[in-house]
Parts: C-alpha cells; structure tokens; sequence
C-alpha cells in the first residue's frame, strides 16, 4: 500500500523545484500566435505580452519532460501508482504582478502547497493536488499560480462514458396540455399540418384557439391548415435558467404567419425581428410533435 | 373612497428566512395592528392574493382573530397587489367589513422560487402555446415584450439599465433594502451576464423571503388611531382585450400594457387627479423594461418617449416624478408589489427614510404583464 499523505508530505518538504527556464525570451512572433489562437483582438500587446500568455513561455514544448525535482510530477507518479490513473484540471488562479516585456528570460519554480484526499466525486475517488508556481525575471517574481488538479480513480460501473449529467432533451421537455379545444393542433402537428382555428361562423382566424369566437358567438370552430410560413415578430435568446428539454442558450420566437395569426415556437438560426421563416415538425414521441422554426429563404 | 390605511408591518427582508410562511405572514400582520394601534380582535376581515401558501383562516388562527365576515384572494400572483387594496376598501365602505388585513408572505428566495419554470404550470392550457416552446420563465415572457419594443422605438439596453440604476441607488439609502449600501452603475448593468436577451441579470428583480401586510379600516375610524391615514383616493383593477397572464402576445400591439392603460383611466377619473398632481410614483419593477411601458399607458410621456423621459433625470428623489424611493422590488425586496404599497404609505406619512418633500399623492401600481391592478394614496 501506498501511504499518498505521507509522501505528499515529503515531496512538500522539498521545497521550491529548480528555477527552470524558458525556452525563449519573451518574443512578439509568440505573442503573435497566441493572441491569434486566442482571438485576442487588443492592439496594445507590441511592446508587453498579455499577462495571460505567463505559463505558456515556460510550457515544456511537444516532446518536453518534467524535471525530475517538479513536485506535480512526483506527486502524479505516486498517485498512478495508487491507481489513481487519471487526471482533470479544477482551479488555476494566477496572479500577474507586472507586465512583461519583450526581451526578457522567465524562469519558473513550483512547490506542493497541499494534498487533500481520498474525497468522492462525479468522476471517481481521487485526490484533489494543488501546487503553487512562481514566475521570475532574476530575483524578481513576477507572476504567481495556485494549481489544482483531480488525480482520480475512474469510476468502474459504466462500461461506456459516464452518461452525461443532463438526461436527453426529448425525455424531459415540458408537455402540453390538451383538451377538447385545443386537440385538432396537436392532431395537426402528427400529421405534418400547422393548423390555425378558423370560426365555423364567421371565418375569424384565431390563435391560441378557444371554444366560442369572440367575434360572433358561434361554438362550431374549425381550422385551415398554415402554409407554415411566416416572419419573426419578435424573439428571446434564453440563456438562464435551465429548461426542462432544452440546451442553452436557445431561441424562441413569436412569428406572424402569413395568414396573421402569431404563434410561439423555438427557432433554429441566428434571429431579427422581420426575418421569413418556415414551419419545421419535431416528432417527440407518437403521442406529440412540436412546431419550431428554421429560416426560410425569401421566395 | 371612504377608506384608509392605517397600519404597516414587515418583517424582515432576507434570503434564508429560517421560519415558515405562515409564521411571516403571522409576525407581518402582528406588525401592522401594533403599528395601527388595534388588536387581532380589531380585525373582521381578511385579503391576500394567489401564490400565497397562507390561507385567511390560518393567519387568522396564528393571530388569535376570532371571527371573519369578508376574506378574499385576488387572481394573477403579483398583478393583484393593489387589488388587495380594492377589496379591502370595498368591504369597509360597504359594511362587510370594519377593518381589512392585507398580506403577502412567502419564502420566494429559500423555498418555492417564481422565476424557476414551472414545469406545473404547463397543466393551464393557456401555457401549453408557451411552455413546451421553452418559453417558461418570467424574465423570458417580459424578453419577447421587450424586444419588440426596441425594435419599434428604438430602446437600448441601457435604457432598461437606468431604472435598475435608479432602484439601487435608492436602495442604498434605505436600511431595510437587502441591497442597502450596494448602489450600481450603469456599466455594471452592461456588464450582467444574459438571462433571456434582451434581458440581463440587472434588469430583473431580486429573489426574497419576507413578509407584508397593511391594515385598512374606515376614514372615520382612522382618525381616532394614532397614524396619520394615507387615503384610498382610488383603486382599481385592469384586465385589456385579448388577456393572457404574461403572455399576451396576440394582440396588435406588442409594445403596451393596455391592462395598465385601465387602470391609468380608472385611477384619474376616481381620485380627480392626474399624471401631474403625482408627487411619488411607485411603479411595479420586476423586470425594468416594463417600467419604461408603465410610464407611457400611465401618461407620464408619449409612446415610445420613456427612454427619454428616464434620462432626463425625472425619476430621481429631486426629480418632477421620484420613483421607488425604497428601492423598489430591484433593491429593497420582492414581495409581489406589497412593500411598495407600504412605501407609499410611508411617503404620506413622511416617515420614509428617502422623504420626499411635499408628497400629496402617490401612485402605487401592481405586477405587469398580467391583469393588475393601482392605487392613488392621499394625504387626509
């Protein structure tokens, strides 16, 4: 058996690791490439490196080794040898204390601030391992990191991935109600027809549907079936809370049919107010199919 | 009308009550007699409104109230607030009552929480256009409003962003507020992450536990009780053609509140007052966009003019039309409208802790977007 709190205890005890060096000085052609890869806009970083960039001057590079004095280094190889064989990042809090400037030889050196475990999580029994890193020019420090890692023993159960937290959208979206007066739409929306009520009397179009229409009295409603087009009258982006069924952020918007009722209903694309969309039909299950929107090309 | 209110009482404003509704409930209407100067026994009548756990005969239980001749609940959650008001004003002045209880309390914050979807609620067959939509939650009802009313007048984010800022900066002044002393500013409202576009988190109002009540008895009784009584000069109810709760998007116009434009019409011609004689508006602020839409069926401005009427400075405590001296439901608390309504009294009395000078009337309006309901107070 391996005893992991006391050789934490003794990796702690050595201390700061070496200062190990940086590859390059800091150099603009890197900070070029980063910002790119990043999709940092910012105009101001020709004479200074963003603050951000600090752990990537003295990343190790495609076939790097950590030194043999580097604490997470130890520490993951004892912890492999406990069985707790795989690794997820949790925390990384840096803290930058100035700028740097082109031209200048980082170094860094790493100690093992703590070991906490065994703890149970989503992931497997494992030990969280936070170490602490300091960033120098010289003797000055410059920049500093606090570390944490998940070093866990994967859960044995599922023999494929671990399901995903959120259970399937289809499973668990909000159903409608239906009764008397509203069961020709979703008998329509089974069969592919977007029906809108139509009074047996007068003619008057009307969604949402009732059981009396409010321009004549009559109680004989009926419907027409929509072409199904329409433009979006307005529109919401939801993003918080969650939705029962839906993955956020999602649209739903409130679309003027083209025979002038409006009616609610997600839609796929990137939304504005005017925009001509088609009606699309989502089976659900044999019991329900939901209407949504999806943009349509104008003639 | 021939109706007062002479008593105010809340508990504390939090997010973890730590005791029951119907213990708040009980402490709040406690409150409001001792503060009224009556006792339980005082009291033959009770009111509250749906959405509240606290049925009239078990407050009237936990009070020691030994008999009632009028209890009633008004419809719409938060648009009824004021209607309370209504119903307890017509019972006194028609005799089915001598003195009126309204309450609001609940555990909105640690408990059952109104801005979660309410998978429940899709069972009300006017939920099933929206519900299964994913259209589920207040904040996204208001959004669809909101958006077209950009679309149309050409509102911006930072339009809705100052009445939050005005809120807060009320609230922190006021102790009682739960964003006492935690004013901000309108680059922090940009700066709030999305909740349902064009909606973020700063335009909607807090979560809270907490309790309201309000005593209401007759003209002629108030003056042999030791408050001065804020008057009921008017209440009413509004309900517009083609309503739905939070969702009345059917009709031809998507950028008012008619339901709010009745009760504006009804408010004016009862109390013989109108927008300009309004010394303190407390308007209901859920969500900040409907603000804007208030102050317009109101009469404050003209359609579509409340970007600009906000940014004049009008609301502010100097301004021609203070608002939410408390904070609001942005920054003191949400209680459904209720603890405004205690504001305004407070304003009539000139106790607030954000005195306005020379307050004759104010205005006090319930939830929007769903039938509603307002109040004009007056001085004696």
């Amino acid at each position: 058996m391996i005893d992991v709190e006391k050789e934490a205890a003794r990796i702690a005890e050595q201390g700061e690791s070496a200062p190990r060096l940086a590859r390059d000085p800091i150099n603009l052609p890197m900070i070029n490439n980063w910002l790119e890869a990043i999709g940092d806009q910012h105009p101001g970083y020709t004479e200074v490196a963003p603050p951000a960039m600090v752990q990537v001057w003295t990343m190790a590079g495609l076939h790097g080794q950590r030194t043999l004095d580097d604490p997470l280094g130890q520490m993951m190889g004892i912890l492999d040898e406990a069985g707790y064989t795989s690794v997820v990042a949790t925390n990384s809090d840096q803290t930058y204390h100035r700028y740097l400037r082109l031209g200048e030889q980082l170094s860094v050196t790493t100690s093992l601030e703590d070991v906490t475990g065994p703890k149970r999580t989503g992931l497997g029994e494992g030990w969280f391992v936070t170490t602490r890193s300091t960033w120098w020019v010289g003797d000055e420090a410059v920049a500093e990191m606090r570390f944490r890692v998940l070093k866990f023993r994967p859960a044995q159960k599922p023999a494929q991935k671990p399901e995903p937290v959120e259970e399937t959208p289809k499973a668990q979206a909000i159903r409608p109600s239906v009764n008397r007066d509203t069961e020709y739409f979703w008998e329509g929306t089974r069969l592919g027809e977007l029906r809108i009520q139509r009074c047996g009397g007068c003619g008057l179009l009307r969604h949402p549907p009732g059981p009396m229409c409010p321009e004549c009295g009559a109680t004989k409603p009926k419907y027409l079936v929509s072409e199904g087009h329409g433009v979006i009258y307005s529109y919401v982006v939801h993003h918080h809370p969650q939705v029962p069924g839906k993955q956020t952020p999602f649209v739903i918007a409130l679309v003027e049919l083209d025979e002038g009722v409006r009616m609610l209903g997600e839609f796929d694309g990137e939304p504005s107010v005017g925009q001509r969309v088609e009606v699309v039909f989502t089976e659900v299950d044999d019991e329900l199919t939901m209407p949504s929107w999806r943009p349509r090309a104008d003639r | 009308m021939n109706a007062a209110i002479v008593g105010i009482g809340a508990t504390d404003f939090s997010k973890d009550s730590g005791r029951s509704e119907l213990q708040l409930a009980a402490e709040a209407v406690r409150a409001a007699l001792a503060d009224a100067g009556l006792e339980p026994s005082d009291v033959d009548g009770l009111v509250s409104f749906t959405m509240d756990t606290n049925a009239e005969i078990a407050v009237a239980r936990e009070l020691g109230i030994p008999e009632l001749t009028f209890f009633s609940r008004v419809h719409y959650g938060g648009g009824a607030a004021c209607a309370t008001v209504q119903q307890a004003a017509m019972a006194v002045e028609t005799g089915a009552a001598k003195v009126v209880v309204c309450y609001r309390a609940f555990n909105e914050r640690s408990g059952h929480r109104f801005g979660q979807v309410q998978t429940a609620a899709a069972a009300n067959i006017d939920n099933s256009w929206s519900y299964p939509m994913g259209l589920g939650t207040p904040a996204a009802m208001v959004a669809m409003f909101a958006r077209r009313y950009m679309h149309e007048y050409g509102a911006t984010s930072e339009d809705f962003g100052r009445i939050a800022v005005i809120d807060r900066k009320h609230a922190a002044t006021n102790p009682h507020a739960w964003f006492h002393d935690r004013p901000i500013t309108l680059d922090d409202h940009q700066s709030s992450r999305w909740i349902a576009e064009p909606l973020r988190l700063l335009d909607c109002c807090q979560e809270s536990d907490g309790g309201v009540a309000l005593v209401v008895t007759s003209q002629e009784r108030a003056r042999d009780l030791p408050q001065k009584p804020a008057h009921v000069k008017a209440a009413t109810q509004g309900s517009s053609v083609d309503q739905f709760t939070m969702t009345s998007y059917y009709r031809d116009d998507l950028t008012r509140l008619p339901e709010m434009g009745v009760v504006a019409r009804g408010l004016w011609e009862k109390s013989g007052i109108g927008p300009s004689d309004v010394d303190v508006a407390v308007l209901y602020d859920h969500f900040t966009p409907f603000v804007l839409v208030q102050l317009e069926e109101l009469g404050f401005c003209g359609r579509g003019e409340a970007k600009d009427f906000v940014a004049s400075g009008a609301l502010e405590l100097d301004g021609t039309l203070p608002l939410n001296p408390h904070g609001g439901q942005l920054g003191e608390a949400y209680l459904h409208g209720m603890n405004g309504i205690a504001e305004g009294v407070r304003q009539i009395r000139g106790t607030a802790v954000n005195q306005v000078g020379g307050v004759e009337h104010v205005l006090v309006t319930a939830g929007t977007g769903v039938p509603t309901s307002g109040l004009v107070l007056g001085q004696g």
